[in-house]
């Protein structure tokens, strides 16, 4: 059988891949610096009342020497992932329940659905209401942001599983329990990773609003100081802060789901 | 000696909404231990419906399907399937999914080890036992998934269109090594296909099926003697053999003017 043949043909084509990425992380770079550029020349002729990059630069050193860019990330870190990790915990057993029992999934999936319709930041006024204004209202709103962007995903993780696959475990003799930790769960993991890369997205786009809610430090706080004091520079070192963190965040996941998933068939 | 499995007068209706059709009608077929029956016949005439409820995926509406004497009550390792799509777990390798059945039986580690390898050498994917599916051809993946099916040592070894998806080149071999297969480790098999040439070159007897509703038409014995061999494909009688299955499948209709 021509077996090696066929087998060299993926490593060819990785290899092609591997070209494909530094060109493209190229254009990456080539395009980063054309943006930098048209801000800079845009500030500089006026046609526009934003900072120019140096002057956001010399904040990102103010702040970083007087320790207050160090605290705002720190508070504002600590609530994205509090949140954020205990809105996962929650959303992956529940997605499972869904997939697996239809009983829960009539049960719980009108609720699910109606809340997915709710911004979470409408649930900011009744969250202070009822939970005062530290931290609890602010790490709810980030976990009920990154629990339904993450729930949906396990769920349909869950229910798209190959019936096929199924079949054959259960004629190779397995059981219920069985067919569910060694089928279901790494089969449907692809899926929960893409909803745990969707929950933290959501987190940080709920985090600003959150910290809208009385709080003392963090980049959103500081942004709405800044705001009040027509410091434009300030609000663009928050901004570019916000970005980078939820960057480094979402390639370590993605880095992570690669290693998880180097079984999946890639097109 | 009493035959491995016997289909007992096995109907299975469908519901479609408000109306019920007939996947299967009354049928009925003995089949000897360490047989090799292939089954042919047109889409919607039962075959794979017949196949799931042996295999104790499906459950007929009326009548029963024995195994070794025994009713079919659900799926069980005596029963080996092999599915058109492979149905291996990705993130496992060969040697994993291999192993996969006997790990659920309780088997040692070593024990489990010692088995894997033979099947693997034996469907010739040695030099692969390490490798994810994502890198095997589908050929290749098919000769895994019969590894897999055989390490639980089933009696049965039930098969749904296994070469349906593969090349024409591909299927030939494979079919040349299924029965080198069968011929080392002898298991009763139930080979479903739509390829008259396949259903021919492998089997002891062709059973033909007719649809809407999906019934036994034919059972056409293939006196031919094993191992099977270009020779043989190439030969007359074959080419007979062959030219009456496809007459039973095609010529569905009129059957008075069938020669028989």
């Amino acid at each position: 059988m021509s077996a090696p043949a066929k087998t060299a043909k993926p490593l060819r084509q990785d290899g092609k891949g591997q070209g494909a990425d530094l060109s493209s992380l190229a254009l990456n770079l080539v395009g980063l610096v054309a943006g930098i550029a048209v801000w800079w020349v845009l500030t500089a002729s006026g046609a526009v009342g934003l900072p120019p990059p140096p002057d956001v630069v010399r904040k990102f050193g103010d702040l970083i020497a007087n320790g207050q860019l160090a605290t705002d990330i720190m508070s504002s870190l600590a609530r994205v992932l509090t949140g954020f990790l205990l809105g996962v915990l929650l959303a992956v057993p529940v997605g499972f329940v869904m997939g697996w029992y239809k009983v829960a999934r009539a049960l719980i999936e009108p609720y699910l659905q109606f809340f997915r319709m709710i911004p979470p930041l409408a649930i900011i006024p009744l969250a202070i209401v009822t939970m005062g204004i530290d931290e609890t209202p602010k790490i709810f709103v980030i976990f009920l942001a990154s629990f339904l962007a993450s729930v949906v995903a396990t769920y349909q993780g869950v229910i798209s599983v190959d019936k096929t696959m199924i079949n054959a475990a259960r004629v190779l003799g397995a059981n219920d329990l069985t067919i569910f930790l060694r089928v279901i769960v790494p089969a449907s993991t692809p899926f929960i990773l893409v909803g745990v890369r969707i929950g933290l997205g959501s987190a940080w786009a709920t985090l600003v609003a959150a910290e809208l809610i009385a709080a003392q430090t963090g980049l959103g706080y500081r942004m709405q100081q800044a705001q009040l004091y027509y410091d434009l520079a300030t609000i663009f070192v928050s901004l570019i802060t916000i970005g980078v963190l939820g960057l480094a965040m979402d390639r370590l996941l993605l880095a992570i789901e690669r290693r998880l998933t180097v079984w999946q068939e890639r097109v | 000696m009493q035959p491995k499995i016997v289909f007992k007068d096995v109907t299975r209706r469908f519901d479609l909404g408000s109306q019920s059709f007939v996947a299967l009608d009354r049928f009925s077929l003995d089949v000897a231990d360490g047989e090799f029956v292939t089954v042919v016949g047109p889409s919607g005439c039962g075959k794979s419906t017949a196949l799931n409820i042996a295999a104790g995926l499906l459950a007929p509406s009326e009548g029963e399907v024995l195994v070794a004497g025994k009713a079919v009550e659900g799926p069980g390792p005596e029963r080996g399937m092999i599915f058109q799509q492979y149905a291996l777990f990705p993130w496992l390798t060969v040697r994993q999914n291999v192993e996969f059945g006997l790990r659920i039986k309780g088997v040692s580690a070593p024990e489990r080890r010692e088995k894997a390898n033979y099947f693997i050498n034996l469907v010739g994917l040695g030099d692969f036992a390490d490798a994810l599916p994502k890198t095997l051809s589908g050929g290749m993946k098919q000769r895994c998934a019969i590894a897999r099916a055989y390490a639980v040592d089933p009696s049965v070894l039930l098969m749904d269109e296994p070469f349906g998806a593969l090349d024409a080149l591909t299927r030939v071999q494979l079919q040349d090594q299924l029965l080198d297969t069968w011929r080392r480790e002898r298991r009763t098999v139930m080979f479903i296909t739509h390829d008259v040439d396949e259903a021919v070159y492998l089997a002891n007897r062709v059973i033909v099926m007719a649809a809407r509703p999906g019934r036994l038409k034919e059972i056409i014995p293939v006196d031919l003697p094993y191992p099977r061999t270009e020779e043989i494909r190439l030969s007359p009688e074959f080419t007979a053999i062959r030219n009456r299955v496809w007459h039973a499948v095609y010529h569905q209709q009129g059957s008075s003017r069938e020669e028989n």
